[in-house]
Protein backbone atom coordinates (compact mmCIF):
# COMPACT_ATOMS: atom_id res chain seq x y z
CA UNK A 1 0.00 0.00 0.00
CA UNK A 2 1.55 3.74 -1.05
CA UNK A 3 2.19 5.81 2.35
CA UNK A 4 -0.31 8.28 1.09
CA UNK A 5 -2.60 5.51 1.56
CA UNK A 6 -2.02 5.33 5.26
CA UNK A 7 -2.39 9.16 5.59
CA UNK A 8 -5.91 8.74 3.92
CA UNK A 9 -6.74 6.21 6.31
CA UNK A 10 -6.01 7.75 9.19
CA UNK A 11 -7.72 11.11 8.53
CA UNK A 12 -10.69 8.78 7.63
CA UNK A 13 -10.42 6.82 10.82
CA UNK A 14 -10.40 9.79 12.73
CA UNK A 15 -13.57 11.60 11.44
CA UNK A 16 -15.55 7.83 11.49
CA UNK A 17 -14.65 8.04 15.07
CA UNK A 18 -15.67 11.55 15.93
CA UNK A 19 -18.91 10.78 13.88
CA UNK A 20 -19.77 7.69 15.57
CA UNK A 21 -19.37 9.87 18.75
CA UNK A 22 -21.47 12.44 17.11
CA UNK A 23 -24.32 9.54 16.55
CA UNK A 24 -24.31 8.21 19.57
CA UNK A 25 -24.80 11.92 20.78
CA UNK A 26 -27.98 12.00 18.53
CA UNK A 27 -29.44 8.92 19.94
CA UNK A 28 -29.43 9.89 23.48
CA UNK A 29 -30.52 13.18 22.78
CA UNK A 30 -33.49 11.84 21.43
CA UNK A 31 -34.18 9.22 23.88
CA UNK A 32 -34.14 11.96 26.44
CA UNK A 33 -36.31 14.21 24.34
CA UNK A 34 -38.88 10.67 24.04
CA UNK A 35 -38.82 10.69 27.38
CA UNK A 36 -39.70 14.47 28.68
CA UNK A 37 -42.64 14.22 25.95
CA UNK A 38 -43.90 10.77 28.03
CA UNK A 39 -43.19 12.42 30.97
CA UNK A 40 -45.38 15.46 29.72
CA UNK A 41 -48.28 13.46 28.12
CA UNK A 42 -48.62 11.76 31.85
CA UNK A 43 -49.03 15.20 33.39
CA UNK B 1 -27.46 28.75 25.37
CA UNK B 2 -28.59 27.18 22.13
CA UNK B 3 -27.17 29.97 20.37
CA UNK B 4 -24.04 29.76 21.92
CA UNK B 5 -23.73 26.33 20.81
CA UNK B 6 -24.65 27.08 17.22
CA UNK B 7 -21.88 29.85 17.18
CA UNK B 8 -19.30 27.26 18.86
CA UNK B 9 -20.42 24.65 15.95
CA UNK B 10 -20.04 26.88 13.07
CA UNK B 11 -16.66 28.11 14.25
CA UNK B 12 -15.54 24.71 15.21
CA UNK B 13 -16.64 23.68 12.05
CA UNK B 14 -14.71 26.48 9.68
CA UNK B 15 -11.79 25.76 12.41
CA UNK B 16 -11.38 22.21 11.10
CA UNK B 17 -12.05 22.70 7.82
CA UNK B 18 -8.88 25.43 7.64
CA UNK B 19 -6.92 22.92 10.18
CA UNK B 20 -7.05 20.12 7.56
CA UNK B 21 -6.43 22.59 4.78
CA UNK B 22 -3.22 23.60 6.74
CA UNK B 23 -1.80 19.84 7.19
CA UNK B 24 -2.48 18.54 4.12
CA UNK B 25 -1.50 21.16 1.58
CA UNK B 26 0.07 24.40 3.75
CA UNK B 27 2.54 22.28 5.79
CA UNK B 28 5.62 21.13 4.42
CA UNK B 29 6.40 17.23 3.06
CA UNK B 30 8.96 15.76 5.82
CA UNK B 31 12.32 14.43 3.82
CA UNK B 32 11.84 11.02 5.17
CA UNK B 33 9.04 9.61 6.32
CA UNK B 34 6.91 12.12 3.18
CA UNK B 35 3.29 12.41 3.58
CA UNK B 36 2.57 9.59 6.01
CA UNK B 37 4.58 12.38 8.44
CA UNK B 38 0.92 14.16 7.84
CA UNK B 39 -1.02 11.78 10.57
CA UNK B 40 1.38 13.79 13.06
CA UNK B 41 -1.48 16.46 12.68
CA UNK B 42 -4.25 14.46 13.49
CA UNK B 43 -2.45 12.23 16.31
CA UNK B 44 -0.42 14.60 18.17
CA UNK B 45 -3.21 17.22 18.94
CA UNK B 46 -6.12 14.21 20.00
CA UNK B 47 -3.30 13.32 22.19
CA UNK B 48 -2.82 16.54 23.49
CA UNK B 49 -6.53 16.70 24.05
CA UNK B 50 -7.16 13.57 25.58
CA UNK B 51 -4.99 14.30 28.58
CA UNK B 52 -6.48 17.88 29.43
CA UNK B 53 -9.52 15.92 29.28
CA UNK B 54 -8.26 13.57 32.06
CA UNK B 55 -6.65 16.20 33.68
CA UNK B 56 -10.04 18.44 33.86
CA UNK B 57 -11.77 14.92 35.04
CA UNK B 58 -8.97 14.25 38.06
CA UNK B 59 -9.96 17.80 39.21
CA UNK B 60 -13.35 17.58 39.12
CA UNK B 61 -13.60 14.11 40.75
CA UNK B 62 -10.97 15.55 43.38
CA UNK B 63 -13.54 18.50 43.99
CA UNK B 64 -16.41 16.03 44.23
CA UNK B 65 -14.64 14.31 46.50
CA UNK B 66 -14.36 17.27 48.63
CA UNK B 67 -17.41 19.23 48.34
CA UNK B 68 -19.94 16.52 46.57
CA UNK B 69 -20.60 19.03 43.95
CA UNK B 70 -23.11 17.37 41.46
CA UNK B 71 -21.32 20.07 38.61
CA UNK B 72 -18.08 18.72 39.32
CA UNK B 73 -19.26 15.12 38.98
CA UNK B 74 -21.19 15.52 35.73
CA UNK B 75 -18.33 17.62 34.01
CA UNK B 76 -15.44 14.63 35.38
CA UNK B 77 -17.54 12.47 33.30
CA UNK B 78 -18.17 14.18 30.62
CA UNK B 79 -14.57 15.00 30.14
CA UNK B 80 -13.85 11.33 30.82
CA UNK B 81 -16.24 10.55 27.88
CA UNK B 82 -14.75 13.20 25.39
CA UNK B 83 -11.54 12.09 26.80
CA UNK B 84 -12.02 8.20 25.65
CA UNK B 85 -12.82 9.27 22.05
CA UNK B 86 -9.74 11.44 21.62
CA UNK B 87 -7.65 8.63 23.19
CA UNK B 88 -9.61 6.26 20.97
CA UNK B 89 -8.31 8.57 17.96
CA UNK B 90 -4.66 8.26 19.21
CA UNK B 91 -4.62 4.49 19.58
CA UNK B 92 -5.93 3.94 15.62
CA UNK B 93 -4.15 6.58 14.48
CA UNK B 94 -0.73 5.79 15.89
CA UNK B 95 -0.70 1.62 14.37
CA UNK B 96 -1.68 3.30 10.95
CA UNK B 97 1.51 5.64 11.13
CA UNK B 98 3.37 3.11 12.58
CA UNK B 99 2.88 0.65 9.61
CA UNK B 100 4.61 2.29 6.71
CA UNK B 101 7.41 4.00 8.85
CA UNK B 102 8.28 0.99 11.56
CA UNK B 103 7.36 -1.84 9.63
CA UNK B 104 4.94 -3.20 12.11
CA UNK B 105 1.51 -1.67 13.45
CA UNK B 106 2.37 -1.98 17.19
CA UNK B 107 5.21 -2.36 19.19
CA UNK B 108 4.80 -4.77 22.10
CA UNK B 109 6.38 -3.63 25.49
CA UNK B 110 6.90 -0.05 24.62
CA UNK B 111 6.24 1.83 27.72
CA UNK B 112 4.88 4.71 25.92
CA UNK B 113 2.35 2.54 23.72
CA UNK B 114 1.44 0.06 26.60
CA UNK B 115 0.85 3.24 29.18
CA UNK B 116 -1.58 4.73 25.91
CA UNK B 117 -3.47 1.83 26.06
CA UNK B 118 -3.91 1.02 29.83
CA UNK B 119 -4.77 5.10 30.12
CA UNK B 120 -7.80 3.84 27.64
CA UNK B 121 -8.44 0.86 29.68
CA UNK B 122 -8.91 2.69 32.52
CA UNK B 123 -11.04 5.71 31.51
CA UNK B 124 -13.14 2.71 29.49
CA UNK B 125 -13.00 0.89 33.49
CA UNK B 126 -14.77 4.54 34.80
CA UNK B 127 -17.54 4.71 32.00
CA UNK B 128 -18.61 1.32 32.05
CA UNK B 129 -18.78 1.95 36.40
CA UNK B 130 -20.86 4.32 35.81
CA UNK B 131 -23.05 3.00 33.34
CA UNK B 132 -24.10 -0.49 35.08
CA UNK B 133 -23.51 0.34 38.40
CA UNK B 134 -26.63 0.67 40.56
CA UNK B 135 -24.86 1.27 43.58
CA UNK B 136 -25.72 4.95 45.44
CA UNK B 137 -21.99 5.45 45.73
CA UNK B 138 -21.20 5.06 41.91
CA UNK B 139 -20.31 8.63 41.30
CA UNK B 140 -17.98 8.36 44.81
CA UNK B 141 -16.21 4.96 43.09
CA UNK B 142 -15.88 6.84 40.04
CA UNK B 143 -14.01 9.61 41.56
CA UNK B 144 -11.66 7.37 43.22
CA UNK B 145 -11.01 5.39 40.40
CA UNK B 146 -10.60 8.80 38.49
CA UNK B 147 -8.29 10.43 40.16
CA UNK B 148 -5.82 7.32 40.54
CA UNK B 149 -6.52 6.79 37.05
CA UNK B 150 -5.11 9.93 36.10
CA UNK B 151 -1.70 8.99 37.54
CA UNK B 152 -0.82 7.67 34.45
CA UNK B 153 -1.40 10.74 32.69
CA UNK B 154 2.37 12.05 33.15
CA UNK B 155 3.49 8.46 32.95
CA UNK B 156 2.36 8.47 29.30
CA UNK B 157 3.80 12.12 28.36
CA UNK B 158 7.11 12.11 30.49
CA UNK B 159 7.77 8.67 28.82
CA UNK B 160 9.45 9.16 26.07
CA UNK B 161 11.60 11.80 27.97
CA UNK B 162 12.96 9.09 30.41
CA UNK B 163 12.92 5.47 28.70
CA UNK B 164 14.16 4.39 25.38
CA UNK B 165 11.18 3.71 23.37
CA UNK B 166 10.63 2.62 19.52
CA UNK B 167 8.18 5.50 19.95
CA UNK B 168 10.05 9.10 18.46
CA UNK B 169 11.18 10.89 20.89
CA UNK B 170 10.41 14.26 21.92
CA UNK B 171 10.29 16.82 18.77
CA UNK B 172 8.73 19.39 20.87
CA UNK B 173 10.32 21.53 23.62
CA UNK B 174 13.76 21.32 24.93
CA UNK B 175 16.07 19.50 22.14
CA UNK B 176 13.17 19.20 19.86
CA UNK B 177 13.74 19.45 15.82
CA UNK B 178 10.66 20.53 14.33
CA UNK B 179 9.88 23.15 11.64
CA UNK B 180 8.66 26.65 12.58
CA UNK B 181 5.88 25.92 9.68
CA UNK B 182 4.95 22.07 10.99
CA UNK B 183 4.61 23.85 14.80
CA UNK B 184 2.30 26.20 12.80
CA UNK B 185 -0.04 23.60 11.56
CA UNK B 186 0.31 21.74 15.00
CA UNK B 187 -0.69 24.31 16.77
CA UNK B 188 -3.93 25.17 14.41
CA UNK B 189 -4.65 21.55 14.46
CA UNK B 190 -4.94 21.61 18.16
CA UNK B 191 -6.82 24.86 18.39
CA UNK B 192 -9.54 23.23 16.10
CA UNK B 193 -9.42 20.03 18.05
CA UNK B 194 -9.45 21.59 21.09
CA UNK B 195 -13.40 23.43 20.03
CA UNK B 196 -14.67 19.96 18.47
CA UNK B 197 -13.88 18.31 22.23
CA UNK B 198 -15.67 21.92 23.79
CA UNK B 199 -18.17 21.31 21.59
CA UNK B 200 -18.77 18.02 22.25
CA UNK B 201 -18.24 18.65 25.91
CA UNK B 202 -20.50 21.11 26.04
CA UNK B 203 -23.33 19.15 24.19
CA UNK B 204 -23.26 16.05 26.20
CA UNK B 205 -23.06 17.83 29.66
CA UNK B 206 -26.62 19.43 28.73
CA UNK B 207 -27.52 15.78 27.90
CA UNK B 208 -26.66 14.27 31.11
CA UNK B 209 -28.21 17.15 33.28
CA UNK B 210 -31.65 16.32 31.50
CA UNK B 211 -31.36 13.01 31.85
CA UNK B 212 -30.63 13.78 35.58
CA UNK B 213 -33.83 15.86 35.68
CA UNK B 214 -36.18 12.96 33.72
CA UNK B 215 -35.02 10.30 36.32
CA UNK B 216 -35.71 13.00 38.73
CA UNK B 217 -38.86 13.42 37.45
CA UNK B 218 -39.99 9.68 37.11
CA UNK B 219 -38.52 8.91 40.21
CA UNK B 220 -40.88 11.70 42.02
CA UNK B 221 -43.80 10.04 40.00
CA UNK B 222 -43.37 6.89 41.31
CA UNK B 223 -42.85 7.87 44.65
CA UNK B 224 -46.51 10.09 44.30
CA UNK B 225 -48.32 6.66 42.62
CA UNK B 226 -46.65 4.69 45.06
CA UNK B 227 -48.26 6.48 48.06
CA UNK B 228 -51.61 6.44 46.20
Amino acid sequence: MNSIHYLYAAYIATWAIHGAYLVILARRYSRIRRDMERLKNRK
Amino acid sequence: MKRGITALAVITGLMLSFALYEALVVAPTERTMGDVQRIFYYHVPSAWTAFLLFLINFVCSVIFLIRRNTKADILALVAAEVGVVFCTVVLVTGPIWARPVWGIWWAPGDIRLTTTLVLWLIYVSYLVLRRFSTSGQTAVVAAVVATFGALDVPLVYFSIWFFRTQHPSPVIGDGGSLDPRMWVVLLINWAAFLCLAGLASWTRYLLEVAKREVEEAEALESLYEGSR
